[in-house]
């Protein structure tokens, strides 16, 4: 077990430093130069260019960013004004966390607890009806999804608020568009891996012992068909986390995604930068406690 | 024993009458590998109908632009954002350009992508999986621990730097952006089919039999691994089809006058509430196609598959 998750952490320290790597040089490569204005003299331009220490060589300035990155440090935001990266991640982040965490939560829930109906009842109506909403989980991806819902639920209806952030109310549309994906994809999994765990002969002899089927689907054919679905929740966060760029331009909400949406469009090459980082490093921390729970859970991950 | 008793007679040695009783003979015309593939795959009713709808939205998308005498890019002032109608089909957008023609444009565009951005990096993974799997050894562990980092790098978001420094607007900066970030799992996928093949009994005999590696590769490692990726291919589609659409709405994708079906969905979401048939014929297409191409996928792996055969 001590192998396997140093193995992980090295892995994810490695990935963290090639990602930070990748997207300085990347950064370098970016056409033009923050400070190049045509009124501002030459003398003022060069002197900006010192003071963010743009004229050192190259490899200067990858070990003082790599240097600043290990402080915890990204730069300051070019467009707006007197920001640092860092004061706009730390403002917008619990916003992404909370809409995030809370979709992915139940989204995941839901999916599990429809995969075990549909299982159950397999080629039944609750099968066919719980199917329809896997192929529109599918078929609906978020750009699509939330104009049609906040068209429908707040125009229309009137029954949610159309955009915005911080009343429950404001929440339900937005995590709904972001887990729906979610939704989809788990029910299809736990479906599949409990009608596979369902013909494996310890179920049998749990049968066999006489054991209320109750008790064995909870017990026996839920415990051992989770393992997939963990395996999946690392793409998971990825897609909710992708999703949420799109869903909080939608509904105008203050999170991570929109300001990264609204970094690309400015060019506000700093905040990309640090955004990017931050992105990759906060996934590659939950691949790697997913790894780990899998590791947990299933001991022949762990001892191979 | 009476059978020690009994004499042979004349005729028992007379070889028996021929009525065409060919003990060689196979009677039935063996099938092949794709015909066995496509009796299995008929057998889903979802996997055929998506077959079906896809290959209409193909034919629109092919042809449809042909059906009517506007182009994807004229603009016409007097007839700005009409409904559909006899004239204009799918109606006019905000610059009195044809959307029938422009839906189908776009799909050019998106389907295109979705191909080229699905095919270049399993050609790219195949290559150096294949590699890694074939020579094994401190190759291999170099390749595969390098895969493993760059596997953990989120693709979406270095496929948007990518795009930054690229320029984004056409069709080849987003498949070179989907390729240089697409290739990982592909790769490793090869890699692990063809450590397990190397130990098949009909590898190590064609090996022991003195064929090249030249040999090996084309007639054994490739045609087996094939139904596997083409199943791979068929569900990488649709999420190129959502990266592309994601892109465009963020930004990034195809450069307007050029249209895609992401690049549709992103003009027509912002007047959604005033003209909702802009936004319903790009979002039926994504939505179709991404459906399709799951419901293909998902068929052509029970079809490949032996364990799910009865």
């Amino acid at each position: 077990m001590l192998g396997y998750i140093g193995r992980k952490l090295l892995t994810a320290a490695a990935t963290v430093l090639i990602l930070a790597t990748l997207t300085f040089f990347l950064v370098k490569l970016l056409p033009g130069n923050p400070f190049l204005s045509e009124t501002v003299p030459e003398v003022i331009q060069q002197k900006q260019r010192e003071y963010y220490g743009l004229d050192k060589p190259v490899y200067v300035q990858y070990l003082r960013y790599m240097g600043n990155l290990l402080r915890g440090d990204l730069g300051s935001s070019l467009k707006k004004v007197g920001r640092s990266v860092v004061g706009i991640i730390a403002e917008s982040f619990p916003v992404s966390a909370k809409l995030g965490l809370i979709s992915f939560l139940i989204s995941e829930a839901i999916g599990i607890l429809f995969g075990i109906l549909c299982a159950q009842f397999k080629n039944k109506w609750p099968d066919y009806l719980l199917m329809i909403v896997v192929i529109l989980g599918i078929a609906l991806p978020a750009m699509v999804l939330g104009p049609l819902l906040r068209f429908v639920l707040g125009v229309k209806l009137r029954i949610l608020p159309v955009t915005g952030w911080g009343s429950l109310e404001q929440l339900v549309m937005p995590a709904f568009v972001l887990g729906m994906g979610t939704i989809a994809v788990t029910t299809r999994n736990m479906r599949a891996s409990m009608l596979g765990v369902t013909t494996q002969d310890y179920i049998k002899t749990a049968r066999s012992k006489g054991i209320s089927p109750v008790r064995v689907v909870m017990k026996h054919e839920f415990k051992n068909s989770l393992v997939p679905i963990i395996t999946n929740m690392g793409v998971q966060i990825a897609s909710v986390l992708t999703g949420s760029f799109v869903v909080e331009s939608i509904f105008l909400i203050p999170g991570l995604g929109k300001y990264f949406v609204d970094s690309i469009t400015t060019l506000d090459y700093t905040l990309i930068m640090g955004l990017t980082i931050f992105y990759g490093t906060f996934l590659v921390v939950m691949n790697l406690l997913v790894d780990l729970l899998y590791g947990f859970i299933d001991p022949r991950i762990r001892l191979k | 024993m009476t059978q020690h008793d009994k004499r042979f007679m004349e005729d028992d040695f007379l070889p028996l009458p021929r009525d065409g009783m060919e003990p060689d003979m196979v009677v039935r015309k063996s099938t092949s590998f794709t015909k066995d593939v496509w009796r299995s795959f008929r057998k889903s009713k979802t996997a055929v109908a998506s077959l079906a709808i896809l290959s209409i939205l193909v034919f629109f998308v092919l042809f449809g632009p042909l059906m009517t005498k506007y182009d994807y890019f004229s603009n016409d002032y007097g007839d700005v954002n009409s409904p559909p109608s006899a004239e204009h089909w799918f109606g006019t957008d905000a610059l009195g350009r044809d959307l029938w023609t422009r839906v189908w444009v776009g799909g050019r565009v998106s389907l295109l992508i979705a191909l080229l951005a699905t095919l270049i990096p399993y050609l790219i993974g195949m290559t150096i999986g294949g590699i890694s799997g074939y020579f094994g050894g401190k190759l291999d562990g170099i390749i595969m621990r390098g895969i493993d980092i760059l596997i953990g790098i989120p693709p979406l978001i270095y496929m948007i730097l990518i795009m930054v420094i690229l320029g984004s607007g056409n069709i080849m900066t987003l498949v070179l952006a989907m390729s240089i970030t697409g290739w990982m799992g592909s790769a490793r996928l090869v890699r692990g089919l063809v450590l397990q093949l190397k130990s098949r009994e009909f590898v190590v005999a064609s090996l022991t039999l003195g064929a090249s590696p030249f040999r090996l590769i084309l007639r054994h490692l490739i045609p087996n691994t094939l139904g596997i990726m083409v199943v791979g291919m068929t569900l990488t589609m649709p999420s190129i089809i959502f990266y592309e659409a994601f892109l465009s709405y963020i930004g990034l994708g195809i450069k307007p006058p050029n249209p895609s079906w992401g690049q549709l969905i992103k003009i027509a979401s912002e007047i959604f509430r005033y003209y909702p048939y802009q936004f319903i014929f790009p979002c039926l297409c994504v939505s179709i196609a991404m459906l399709c191409f799951n419901m293909i996928g998902d068929g052509l792996r029970d079809a490949l598959d032996p364990k799910l055969r009865a």
